[in-house]
């Protein structure tokens, strides 16, 4: 009994889950009549709009990644070691992102940071880009800071800081010679999420107006057939990969760790 | 001659945390305070209500409730099927080796949402999809004719599972390995039958976790917009869509209006996580 209801609950959830791989593989193949081909990948590939809106949301990626690092370490740090205190509020706000609708803090934004505002960001594109990069590592904080913060809790950052500290070392070169490599492993597992949420991600870039992949496919969309699930596959790919990505550097960051 | 620094009576380690708590003020709470102060402000400025009330007419009470409707099923059934294939796994007669993958799997699975997702289902069970034309080739099944349309609540539904029950996988395997041996021994000495143990024992003390993780899944599907559009457009009248047409043409004609709708979703997405933290700390006194 219990074994029919097992195997019963795990196949039925496992053809859920492949149907739709299946299909959009196969559809993705079917650009010319009658037999398979990579005619759609081939086209997608080629489109110049996909290789500077892909462009645009890696670079996205990248500096959002920058900015995420530099904004949650430091703080991170901080935090357990001199502000314990402060650390369930730091945890609280870092997790306010999945409690509020992206497109709600984009909506801020725009009336916020708008022409005729203090801070007239959504004036320039320069600006608008750094809005934008500044809503995704919104976005990211959840992961990077999790991440950055379990990190923090394998390593013994007080003696780390004082033998940092008594060997002449100041904040900077112990945050970025000390604690940074230690903690490398969580933060490139924070990093490889925080990048397949930003390549695709399509409600912030779709209204403050940025040429970005999301927004691409979704004109893509809506205008071709085959062309969509191609790239419905590169994505899936995207995706697998980042998290095969995490798994290798938890792995490899275990096993590089000294036993205490 | 070496000074000794002069001390300052005030502590000065807050300085450290200060980056961070401007990026979060101008990033996340000021816009959002924005939107709430701005759903309470009348056109001239002033407090008023009345852009709350203004939320009362059948279009925008129909966008919650069908948004709240595919929410609310997406995250049942995501959570029933999420929570039998990791019992399945774990504590049930599924292979062992199958929870791994499984895991590796629901990772990649729950982040992959949006645009990409739903061409996915398009390819499949869309009107020209793989499935469904197969469907009608091989078995003279029409899906239409029966009534299924990819693009409706239905539909939505479906796909939102495709995310939904990979993350209920990912939260509640842990719950089901804390699960102690020992009181499933202690009820089959006491004469318990398998059905007995789940229903008496097992289950009460993962339901707050259950509970808890419906919550969240609820709160994810009401927020997400990518898949919505991509799928259906901005045709179909749900809240995320409302709004995303709203900032982009002010289609309700009034910007405090919008503001409102906005609040409204902050409320939703605020009440369901608040569940879901009173509800875990609650199974965190069984499961450690």
């Amino acid at each position: 009994m219990t074994r029919l209801w097992s195997w019963g609950a795990l196949l039925i959830g496992i053809a859920f889950f492949l149907m739709p791989l299946y299909g959009m593989t196969e559809f993705s193949l079917k650009m010319r009549r009658g037999e398979y081909s990579f005619d759609a990948y081939a086209t997608v590939l080629a489109d110049p709009r996909f290789q500077a809106t892909f462009g645009y949301s890696v670079m996205m990626a990248v500096l959002t990644i920058l900015c995420g690092v530099l904004l949650v370490v430091p703080t991170a740090f901080w935090v357990r070691l001199k502000l314990p205190g402060l650390r369930p509020w730091v945890e609280f706000i870092t997790l306010l992102p999945l409690v509020i609708p992206s497109i709600v803090v984009v909506f801020g934004y725009i009336r916020l940071y708008n022409t005729s505002s203090w801070l007239p960001l959504t004036g320039s594109v320069t600006g608008t880009n750094m809005l934008l990069m500044f809503g995704y590592t919104v976005l990211a904080l959840p992961y990077m800071y999790r991440a950055v913060d379990t990190g923090l809790r394998t390593i013994d950052v007080a003696t780390l800081t004082e033998a940092a500290q008594s060997l002449g070392a100041g904040w900077v070169t112990i945050l970025a010679r000390v604690i940074l490599p230690n903690v490398l492993g969580a933060v490139l597992s924070g990093a490889f999420l925080t990048f397949a949420i930003v390549i695709g991600e399509f409600t912030m870039a779709a209204l403050l107006d940025r040429p970005a992949f999301g927004p691409y496919m979704q004109l893509l969309g809506a205008n071709r057939a085959y062309e969509p699930a191609a790239l419905a596959v590169i994505a899936f790919a995207i995706t697998w990969a980042c998290m095969g990505l995490i798994q290798l550097v938890t792995r490899f960051s275990k096993h590089n760790r000294v036993a205490r | 001659m070496a000074q000794p620094r002069a001390r300052t009576g005030l502590p000065l380690t807050w300085l450290g945390v200060v980056p961070f708590f401007v990026f979060v003020g101008l990033f996340l709470l000021l816009p959002t305070l924005y939107i709430v102060v701005g759903a309470f402000r009348a056109p001239e400025g002033g407090f008023t209500f009345g852009n709350i009330l203004a939320l009362n007419t059948p279009t925008i009470l129909s966008a919650y409730w069908v948004s709240i409707k595919i929410a609310f099923w997406s995250a049942l059934i995501g959570c029933a099927v999420g929570f039998a294939m990791a019992a399945a796994v774990t504590v049930g007669a599924g292979p062992r080796w199958v929870k791994n993958p499984l895991l590796t799997f629901s990772g990649v699975a729950s982040n992959f949402a949006g645009v990409p997702l739903a061409f996915a289902f398009i390819a499949t069970i869309g009107p020209a999809g793989i499935i469904t034309l197969y469907l009608r080739h091989e078995f003279g099944i029409n899906l239409r004719l029966m009534g299924f349309n990819l693009l409706s609540t239905l539909g939505l539904v479906i796909t939102y599972l495709f995310f939904q029950i990979p993350l209920m996988i990912l939260i509640i395997t842990p719950a089901l390995e804390g699960l102690k041996r020992e009181w499933r021994e202690a009820a089959s000495i006491l004469g318990a039958t398998s059905w007995q143990y789940w229903r008496i024992v097992a289950f009460p003390i993962l339901f707050p976790s259950i509970l808890g993780t419906m919550a969240l899944l609820f709160a994810n599907a009401f927020g997400a917009v990518a898949t919505a559009i991509a799928l259906t457009g901005p045709s179909l009248n749900i809240a995320p869509i409302l709004l995303y047409a709203q900032i982009r043409g002010d289609v309700l004609g009034s910007p405090n209006l919008g503001y409102a709708l906005a609040f409204g979703m902050i409320v939703i997405t605020g009440l369901a996580n608040a569940l879901y933290i009173v509800l875990r700390a609650r199974s965190e006194r069984w499961l450690k």
